[in-house]
């Protein structure tokens, strides 16, 4: 099977250069605006878009995400929301590849069969969830290769050499390789040492190998871009998000436009990148 | 019969950590090398006499067990029907049972060359232990802890804080316990080459709920070879309050395959089942959080409820994994006691027996108040009395200041 995603990455190689991935909350900080950020998104330069689920309990997250989550679920963000909003997207888009990412619980109480048919009728390409290891992998990620949606791992410093096997053995779409132990948010990654990890996750699979975790500013955009497939921006486009918003946490008429400049100018950076070697 | 029952109520968890469909490994794959890693550290730790061997001699000289069994003479014939007995795990050095497993954890983090412990805490009674056996061992310890719980609980963070430990106030979410696992988690995933973290209660990923119920479960040996003693027979009943729920199945695992044993859990139903409460069981459904599949309290999304509990201890929208199993195989009766209901226990039992339960305690007391009555005076209850209530004194005379 060939997905968007697969299709973007063959695309971006004949470009001869790496993907820049943004990462934004689903519903924040309310639905419409929501919508019209990500419609935003593939103009100011991103390649591929995360979707953020919100959960009231993101323990992989730092204060900006859990933040932004939050405001999203206040606004009456669901994850029936979060699909429809997709579905909205693809009727203006139907090239730049939809990844959601979150937490397995609202998935499972919404119901694994059930959300996997309306996740690829609404145009979901992959998903990510922090808290499905490999050794859970029959309660998704095997269903969701089933229904042709690629199932994304997170590849960490603490994932050695023995066990990448198992975190690669059924990853479709693309690795996210986490530049730092912890949270969203919070450190910088070290380029050499990230470059080290790429090539060492490269040597077990040929899927194209992403890096976020860390990465704020162009210049550093570029820096991973140069040693990975993509580099992933997140913390950096909701802290924008976030200082755009009213005392109230309510969108202001700058609150797309501070977004779609960071996306443009964090695209600049990855657009400048040397291609990075094969 | 059931063809679903398990021929043993005692085998769990399988290799992967699941108590039927409950349980598993739900983490970050930032964790999971390191989850392995304590998996093997805690099997082998566990086959080791040696280990055994000093595990036992800080029990007896450190903590201060076998804790008594007591007849509580005065409560028996106060309400007038089963013999009551207390397993008196308030008696542990630091006032609860949470020192049983944080003993056996710290010795873990010591085999594996951990130096930093971290802990969540709900109550404060598992950051005391925790607290004190950093102490004990030379090690740094960590403890999170919600705003709001640091503000009910202050006389256990001083404690904790003269032990030497360090107390983080959580303030995201709901700043209580299930915000202080979060927060302990979020640390761990950054700290993971050189911490240990010691989960306080029989939840989280595999293998937690086995290795802190196997740690507790001397709390039911104890028992039956005490009841033995006293009356030349297994006890008829037990009752134990559950938030996570390790003190419950410390007492009821040694039990569960000796079917004459009825076995009651209390959760606390905070202002009533029909309003805000801690009751997973009672009021939750099967989810997935903080590492393991089990009841939570959640709306229609999947998104998780605030619990609500006049006991800090039990004030967690979850409960541990092992005992939705024995809810769903109905070996245990999972009943809820009200924060009222607690506060009238708490009051009896000072009164009848001269013994201040903890909040979380005093719910195993109220539905002791309403079974006992019920039952012969022949038959043999045993209540785990699994932790003192001098940390609630304050909180407690403040709200009968209030209700004055």
């Amino acid at each position: 099977m060939t997905t968007r995603i697969d299709a973007r990455f063959a695309e971006l190689k004949k470009q001869g250069r790496s993907a820049f991935v943004t990462f934004l909350m689903a519903g924040d900080p309310d639905p419409a605006t929501s919508l019209a950020i990500v419609e935003a998104l593939p103009k100011a330069g991103a390649d591929i878009i995360e979707i953020g689920m919100p959960f009231t309990d993101p323990m992989a997250d730092g204060p900006a995400i859990q933040a932004a989550g939050l405001r999203a679920l206040k606004a009456g963000m669901t994850l029936a929301k979060t699909l429809a909003m997709v579905r909205a997207f693809r009727q203006g888009d139907n090239a730049t590849p939809l990844v959601l990412m979150g937490y397995y619980n609202p998935i499972y109480i919404y119901g694994v069969d059930r959300f996997l048919v309306d996740a690829k009728s609404a145009g979901v390409d992959g998903l990510i969830i922090v808290d499905l290891p490999p050794e859970e992998d029959a309660e998704l990620c095997l269903p969701a290769m089933k229904a042709g949606i690629n199932f994304i791992r997170l590849a960490t410093p603490t994932t050695d050499d023995k066990r990448l096997p198992a975190v690669l053995a059924n990853t479709s779409g693309f690795v996210y390789y986490v530049s730092i132990t912890g949270i969203t948010g919070s450190a910088s990654a070290n380029t050499a040492a990230v470059g080290e990890a790429v090539a060492r996750i490269k040597r077990h699979t040929r899927l194209p190998v992403c890096v976020g975790f860390g990465i704020r500013t162009a210049e550093a955009a570029r820096e991973i871009a140069e040693n990975s497939d993509g580099a992933v921006v997140g913390t950096a486009l909701v802290d924008a998000l976030a200082a755009s918003l009213d005392a109230a946490d309510h969108a202001t008429v700058n609150t797309v436009g501070a977004v779609a400049d960071l996306v443009a100018s964090l695209a600049q950076g990855v657009r400048g990148a040397k291609q990075a070697a094969e | 019969m059931n063809p679903n029952l398990p021929n043993s109520f005692r085998s769990g968890p399988d290799d992967r950590g699941h108590f039927g469909v409950f349980g598993g490994r739900f983490v970050a794959e930032t964790l999971m090398p390191l989850i392995l890693e304590l998996e093997k550290a805690y099997t082998a730790a566990k086959a080791d006499p040696a280990f055994q061997a000093e595990m036992n001699g800080y029990l007896t000289h450190y903590v201060g067990r076998p804790s008594p069994l007591y007849f509580a003479e005065r409560l028996t014939e106060h309400l007038g029907g089963a013999k009551i007995y207390f397993k008196r795990e308030e008696l542990n050095h630091t006032g609860s049972h949470k020192v049983n497993n944080v003993l056996g954890q710290i010795m873990v983090a010591r085999r594996m060359g951990k130096k930093r412990i971290i802990a969540e805490t709900g109550a404060g009674q598992h950051g005391v232990a925790t607290a004190t056996l950093c102490a004990r061992f030379g090690l740094e310890c960590i403890v999170y802890m919600g705003a709001v719980d640091v503000a009910r609980q202050a006389p256990n963070v001083f404690r904790m804080e003269m032990l030497g430990a360090r107390v983080v106030p959580v303030q995201s979410g709901t700043r209580t316990l299930k915000d202080a696992m979060n927060e302990a988690l979020r640390d761990w995933v950054t700290n993971v080459h050189d911490t240990f973290y010691c989960i306080g209660t029989v939840a989280g990923p595999h293998p937690y709920p086995m290795m802190v119920r196997d740690f507790q479960s001397i709390i039911g040996v104890e028992t039956r070879s005490q009841m033995q003693e006293a009356e030349g027979r297994l006890p008829d009943s037990l009752v134990a309050c559950i938030g996570g729920g390790s003190n419950a199945i410390g007492l009821f695992h040694p039990f569960l395959d000796d079917p004459g044993v009825e076995i009651f859990g209390v959760e606390a139903a905070g202002h009533g089942l029909t309003q805000l409460h801690a009751a997973s069981i009672a009021g939750g459904r099967a989810g997935v959080l903080h590492g393991n599949r089990t009841y939570l309290l959640m709306d229609d999304d999947g998104q998780i409820q605030d619990a609500h509990s006049i006991s800090a201890g039990l004030d967690y929208p979850g409960i541990g994994p092992e005992h939705s199993w024995l809810y769903e195989t109905k070996r245990v009766t999972y009943l809820s006691a009200t924060d009222d209901e607690a506060l009238a226990a708490f009051e009896l039992l000072s009164r009848q027996e001269g013994i201040i339960p903890a909040l979380e305690t005093a719910h195993a007391i109220a539905k002791v108040m309403e079974l006992a009555p019920k039952r012969p005076k022949d038959h043999l209850m045993v209540v785990n009395l699994s932790g003192r209530g001098d940390k609630d004194i304050p909180q407690v005379a403040e709200i009968l200041r209030g209700k004055k």
